[in-house]
């Protein structure tokens, strides 16, 4: 029963713990900018909360240091379940420019599973309310893989030489 | 008194109105020079590889698949959206759009992959786009002579009409062979 509506709970309001492992500022200014009364985030009961132990949504941000896997690792833990991972910023979804750097883990994935991205350096605090939404099920996904093909297969050289030969008349006007 | 200073406060704050965004409701456009996800055009490409070796996170890979086939492919989940990509394109082909709204669940929704023809040069046995939108074949049009694979072979001389004597030396033209042939 207590799981039953700790489910139906849990998408109402979520308590967001925020957490810096090595980022450059940026994505932490915008997460602070997602709190003021402009992008209002309270509007979907979101509140940051200073202890990981009251947190339902951890928000990462930055690549993964050395020094802060460990503590990273133990913040994760020491979040009740159910919890949530957001990943803020390019740092924590591939590493950035840190991706292959000797003191970085190259994203927050291979520290602690991570269930949300969102791209940016730094994302918009519209894309930080983007990435909310979605995990509330207010909007789509808009982000989809592209493939594109030139569609357009080219003739071989030599078939185009002989094509050419045959049908242009100024070779033939040349002769003359 | 106390409800005095409460009404006034609730009329100071109504006074500018309400500021918050209705953002996930109401889209929110974007400033000006805003740079989103990067957006390939597959027809201006002629696959120099110029943003793939510009890329301060090396987001952009080249690989030749063949001969012909060159593919490119954009892994976004490490961009950073400094545009450099679009800046030395010669081509024009990669245009920063608005799009920011990239949150997903997973990783390979940010990718993308382009898929280009290529044709090897003759003299340097390197590949170049073989297209009539690259440069080299719109500069044909213009009176190149390219469609002879020899003169096509050395760095053709253009005209404005068909130069008969032109057309006639380079047709003759031996390309320099290399020390080993």
């Amino acid at each position: 029963m207590l799981a039953n509506l700790a489910k139906k709970m849990f998408p109402r309001s979520l308590w967001v713990y925020h957490c810096n492992s090595g980022a450059c500022n940026g994505c932490d200014i915008e997460i602070l900018n997602v709190l003021t009364p402009f992008y209002d985030i309270e509007r979907f009961g979101m509140k940051l909360v200073t202890s990981p132990r009251h947190g339902d949504v951890m928000l990462i941000s930055g690549a993964v240091t050395r020094p802060t896997l460990p503590l990273v690792k133990r913040v994760y833990e020491a979040m009740p379940q159910p919890k949530l991972v957001f990943g803020i910023g390019s740092c924590t979804i591939g590493g950035n420019m840190w991706f292959d750097c000797y003191n970085v883990c190259g994203g927050a994935e291979k520290a602690v599973p991570v269930n949300y991205f969102v791209p940016g350096c730094p994302p918009r605090p519209e894309a930080i309310i983007y990435g909310v939404a979605l995990a509330l099920g207010l909007v789509d996904k808009k982000a989809a893989p592209v493939e594109l093909k030139q569609m357009e297969f080219p003739i071989d050289m030599y078939t185009r030489k002989k094509a050419w030969e045959e049908r242009n008349v100024i070779y033939k006007l040349l002769e003359d | 008194m106390w409800l005095t200073s409460k009404i006034k406060q609730v009329m100071m704050a109504l006074k500018p109105g309400v500021v918050t965004l209705k953002y996930p409701y109401e889209p929110h456009p974007v400033p000006p020079d805003f740079r989103g996800q990067p957006c390939w055009d597959h027809h201006k490409c002629i696959g120099c590889g110029g943003c793939a070796a510009h890329c301060p996170a090396r987001t952009i890979m080249m690989r030749d698949i063949c001969q012909e086939v060159r593919v490119m492919v954009y892994d976004g989940s490490r961009c950073t959206y400094c545009g450099r990509c679009s800046d030395v394109c010669p081509e024009d082909a990669i245009t920063m759009t608005d799009q920011f709204e990239l949150a997903t669940g997973d990783k390979a929704d940010v990718t993308q992959t382009v898929e280009l023809f290529m044709a090897t040069c003759k003299r340097c046995g390197r590949c170049y786009e073989h297209e009539t939108t690259n440069a080299i074949d719109r500069m044909s049009m213009k009176g190149y002579r390219y469609d002879n694979l020899e003169v096509r072979a050395v760095i053709p001389v253009s005209t404005e009409h068909l130069d008969s004597v032109l057309l006639d030396k380079t047709e003759k033209y031996k390309r320099p062979e290399k020390v080993g042939e």
